[in-house]
């Protein structure tokens, strides 16, 4: 690392970590209860375990971000940042508002409205959190010698995600208006701004590890990022299909979100271009998979498999089913989780100053994470279409259906297992890389 | 050759005019001229029903015009399926609900609250869903007999 104050990454991705891990617990409660065994019913019934499998990856993903920022920023900004003290009270406090979200979820302390669930209450300790943490980055970057494209990109992003979270914080007396402006945050955040910051990292990567010029690469960033927003803002449009508002949105959501995939076919042949045109032989090769994989499983998972039932025509009888959970699951792997680990393995080694590159444990849990997660959605999808089906085409009755399907949810389970086993390998590289030290500092040659 | 300028404006540019139809599409679906949810029907019992739906979390095992979680039947028209006197029963059951082995919460409602379910329940079934009522609850419109593992 080159600014000791990059060190406060470390422990942001140190409490991803632990949230993954829950996040997958989690999971694994909501697959065993699909096929009947729902034990833990009377303490964690479904809806507690989905509201928290579900918010912890956006808590662990937001999380990672940060991490990232923290790492990315002084670099970029050639400084160290504005505040360590105040950075760790912002990680302490987003750690306690979480905690009390979770454990809120188990005692009918929520919000049920799905991906937002965290009560009103909280949401403004979470707004002043955020305002926090964009206060350090943002004077940091300021305050800085340089700003670099791939900093504002990433800040930009980080910005529009915290100003999008306020539309979910009004209350709508009408549930159809109510989803219309909870699409603002969902929607915005995972097929817009937070594929700025997305963008941003892998810029950041992509510079690091393979040695094409930075104006290169950050050209071809606000390329990707304008496809972005031009086909994922209009985009939104393919949740409204259905929920009760005008038909104009069939068309519009229609048209543009069909163009959704450029976005991330762009990002993956800029990933995929960059990595063989660089001269750069960085010996990190399991970030650079890392990086190179989330451009390319991200385009299958957000790219391909949204386009599968993002036509009005097809979204009619997938609307509500499991194929939207075979998209969620590849599409939030490829994007977020992969980018995260990227960043992560990136810096593992420059906080600790201890150069672990390619180990097996590394390599293997790239691998078995991925086919793991590609099993989980083949499953899901086998599931969602035999669903659509029955249910929407035979007119079976929704229990019977899901009866006949619970086979695919030990099928999940199974590859939810070798999934589970893949993280639980990077976890283990995680804690042998010990923790960070100012003896890794290296000279700043930028 | 695109210049990283050029590539800055298409960005920029792109960003504000694909926003700025988005709000003016949504104010254009959000006018009262183009309202599909009779919302002059939305009651203070409407809206209490609205405040237990979020309360419980309903959304996180149920859906209701195609969104929510998928692990428990899809709710929009559920009063024409099912009929007001068994939608009150599971609400007011102080037993979990368990069709076909899939467990429900027992919410033990009131009177009172399963009447303001009913009623928002009652609204949601009203509203035009651009055709998707008729894929999600097509049994509302055929009116065929329920079976007991809904």
């Amino acid at each position: 690392m080159k600014y000791k104050s990059q060190k406060v990454a470390y422990w942001f991705f140190a409490l991803c970590m632990l949230l993954f891990v829950l996040q997958i617990v989690y999971g694994f409660i909501m697959g065993f209860a699909r096929i009947g065994m729902d034990g833990l019913h009377e303490w964690i019934p479904f809806n507690t375990a989905r509201a928290v499998h579900t918010n912890l990856l956006v808590v662990w993903l937001l999380t990672g971000f940060m991490g990232a920022a923290y790492y990315i920023i002084p670099e970029e900004a050639q400084r160290e940042l504005v505040s360590v003290k105040l950075a760790y009270v912002q990680l302490i406090s987003l750690a306690l508002v979480g905690v009390a979200a979770i454990i809120g979820y188990h005692f009918n302390y929520w919000e049920g409205r799905k991906f937002l669930e965290i009560p009103r209450e909280l949401d403004f300790l979470v707004v002043i959190n955020v305002l926090l943490f964009l206060g350090i980055i943002l004077l940091t970057l300021f305050k800085g010698k340089r700003q670099t494209t791939t900093a504002l990109v990433l800040s930009m992003g980080l910005l529009f995600a915290a100003l999008l979270y306020l539309p979910g914080m009004i209350w709508f007396d009408s549930q159809v208006t109510d989803s219309f402006f909870r699409w603002w945050v969902v929607h915005l955040w995972v097929e817009g701004v937070w594929e700025l910051i997305m963008g941003g990292i892998l810029a950041f990567l992509l510079i690091k590890l393979t040695g094409v010029d930075r104006e290169v690469i950050e050209k071809w960033l606000y390329v990707i990022v304008g496809l972005t927003f031009l086909s994922g803002i209009l985009g939104t449009g393919h949740h409204y299909y259905y929920i009760g508002v005008n038909n104009i949105w069939l068309i519009v959501g229609g048209v543009f979100s069909a163009l959704e995939p450029l976005a991330f076919f762009a990002m993956a042949m800029f990933a995929v271009y960059m990595y063989r045109k660089g001269e750069r032989n960085h010996p990190n090769k399991l970030a650079l998979f890392w990086t190179v994989g989330a451009s390319i499983v991200s385009f299958i998972g957000a790219g391909l498999l949204g386009f599968a039932h993002t036509l009005p025509q097809t979204n009619l009888y997938t609307h509500g089913t499991l194929v939207t959970a075979m998209h969620g699951h590849m599409a939030f792997w490829g994007a977020y989780a992969m980018i995260v680990l990227a960043i992560i393995s990136y810096a593992l080694p420059n906080l600790t100053g201890r150069k672990r590159y390619n180990n097996f444990t590394g390599n293997a849990a790239f691998w078995i994470t991925n086919i793991g997660m590609l099993g989980m959605t083949v499953a899901f999808g086998v599931a969602g279409v035999a669903q659509v089906y029955m249910e929407r085409k035979l007119k079976m009755d929704f229990m019977e259906v899901q009866n006949e399907i619970s086979i695919h949810f030990v099928v999940l389970i199974i590859m939810a297992s070798l999934f589970a086993a893949g993280v639980i390998m990077y976890i283990m590289e995680f804690v042998k890389y010990g923790k960070p030290t100012d003896e890794a500092l290296e000279p700043n040659n930028d | 050759m695109l210049s990283k300028s050029q590539a800055r404006a298409f960005f920029l540019g792109g960003t504000v005019v694909t926003f700025l139809i988005f709000i003016g599409l949504t104010v254009y679906s959000l006018a009262p001229g183009n309202d599909q949810t009779n919302s002059e029907n939305i009651t203070p019992q409407v809206v209490h029903g609205k405040e237990l739906w979020e309360a419980n979390n309903c959304m996180g095992c149920h859906s209701i015009m195609g969104e929510g979680a998928y692990y428990a039947p899809e709710l929009t028209k559920v009063i024409d399926r099912r009929g007001e006197g068994m939608v009150k029963a599971i609400l007011m059951s102080p037993v979990p609900w368990e069709p076909s082995g899939r467990k429900m919460v027992a919410y033990g409602m009131t009177e009172e609250e399963a009447e303001a379910m009913v009623e928002y329940f009652k609204w949601i079934g009203e509203i035009d869903l651009n055709g998707f009522d008729r894929i999600v609850s097509p049994l509302a419109k055929d009116k065929v007999q329920p079976t007991i593992n809904d």
